[in-house]
């Protein structure tokens, strides 16, 4: 808690504005899947209730570290930024992919309206972001630059770029999921092996990252706290990398099951 | 034992190779990190004297083996569902694995990227001795099997190429 650059904390504080502006899309995402919902079971279209639990969930995990008292430990501490990091950038948006909201849209839809999202999917943006490298990159590659340069001390003591990193991690993290595991419908589709070299490499960078930190602090934290951080994010990221890797080694499995054919997603 | 495979053995001679040989290194690297970092603490989290390339040869491994556990497991449910599982075969290939990657840890690892050592505080010879010399005699255990299973399939004639 010692932190040499406590006078910054005052330039910085964490406001009411910035928790609102934080957590103000998770709120808002939570109302529509549940109005999605009502829109969809009045279509005569129900949704299973495990998926809504997973993206409130998921939701709730993001939200929590946006808000106090956790948005100003994780500032003032980083074993606590760490665990929040893992929360936004890991497990919720894992947790709101399993929740297949795309696929509860095009269920609340009108067949038109339906069609019109699915055509605007396969615009070249969205096969350019379908491949998980893209996300992969940018969620591993963007947490090097955060803790490897000044970035970290920036965040630390101007609100924008606050919210531009911890928005950029949760998008990351949850594009990273999405591709990988294919619950919602997705554009274009890659194969088992491209997308498990992807999450294998992926994953070998979040662990080179978390004792890289262990053994080189970044500026301004201290040392015993960069030591548990990176323990925490080495640990952490293989129990939230081992689901993925189930899901997608289950889904690999129900795919070579040939007497039963394939699995469409179900509510 | 000169039992020749059935067909769905034969056919998925080399995914039941593939299967064996992950989970024999996910296991490894599992037990590696169970029983010598966290119950026994004889290894380290980090070691001052690791280089660059240590830690990102550790992190790939590590990486690598979380998702050959899991994927072997899975392989191995798919093989069973076809009754296509080839018990020495698949334990061949296991072994085969274990052997093949604790010679990795022990020569690779350990001594030329110095990423850990085995314990601190002791004569290391007899450690490194002991660990070497048994990863061989596994890997060599496990290649014989593999090598047999090879031998049997080549009897029935086909695709032998594992």
């Amino acid at each position: 808690m010692n932190h040499d650059h406590g006078s910054t904390h005052t330039g910085h504080s964490i406001d009411f504005l910035m928790q609102f502006l934080l957590s103000a899309p998770f709120f808002i995402g939570i109302v529509l899947y549940i109005s999605a919902i009502i829109v969809s079971t009045r279509r005569g279209r129900p949704w299973g209730s495990y998926r809504t639990a997973l993206w409130v969930v998921g939701s709730l995990l993001c939200l929590i570290t946006l808000i106090n008292p956790m948005i100003t430990a994780a500032h003032e501490n980083f074993t606590i930024h760490m665990f929040a990091h893992l929360l936004l950038g890991m497990l919720g948006p894992l947790l709101m992919v399993l929740g297949a909201p795309f696929t509860l849209l095009l269920r609340a839809l009108s067949t038109g309206n339906a069609r019109k999202v699915t055509a605007f999917l396969k615009k070249p943006l969205f096969h350019f972001l379908s491949n998980p490298a893209v996300p992969a990159v940018l969620n591993i590659g963007g947490l090097w630059i955060l803790y490897t340069t000044q970035l970290y001390i920036l965040m630390e003591t101007m609100m924008w770029v606050h919210v531009l990193v911890h928005l950029h991690v949760f998008l990351a993290g949850y594009f990273f999921a999405a591709t990988l595991l294919y619950i919602d419908p997705i554009p274009y589709q890659y194969s088992y092996i491209y997308r498990s070299m992807v999450l294998i490499l992926a994953l070998a960078g979040h662990k080179i990252l978390s004792k890289y930190i262990y053994a080189y602090p970044p500026e301004g934290v201290p040392r015993v706290e960069a030591e548990s951080g990176g323990m925490l994010m080495y640990y952490g990221g293989d129990a939230v990398d081992l689901i993925i890797i189930i899901i997608l080694c289950y889904k690999w499995y129900q795919s070579k099951n040939h007497r039963k054919g394939r699995y469409p997603v179900t509510a | 034992m000169k039992k020749a495979p059935t067909r769905q053995q034969h056919l998925f001679s080399r995914r039941n190779f593939l299967s064996g040989f992950l989970f024999g290194l996910g296991m490894v690297a599992f037990i590696d990190e169970v029983v010598f970092h966290q119950l026994l603490n004889w290894h380290h989290f980090y070691d001052r004297s690791t280089t660059e390339i240590g830690l990102i040869s550790d992190g790939l491994f590590h990486a690598f083996s979380w998702f050959a556990t899991v994927g072997a497991l899975f392989m191995f449910a798919d093989l069973r569902r076809r009754h296509a599982w080839w018990g020495k075969r698949w334990i061949g290939s296991m072994l085969l694995g274990v052997g093949l990657f604790n010679l990795y840890d022990g020569i690779i690892q350990h001594k030329v990227l110095q990423i850990h050592q085995i314990r601190y505080g002791v004569n290391l010879l007899p450690y490194d001795l002991t660990w070497n010399i048994l990863a061989a005699v596994i890997a060599i255990i496990g290649g014989t099997l593999v090598y047999q299973t090879h031998k049997q399939m080549k009897g029935i004639g086909g695709d032998v190429r594992s």
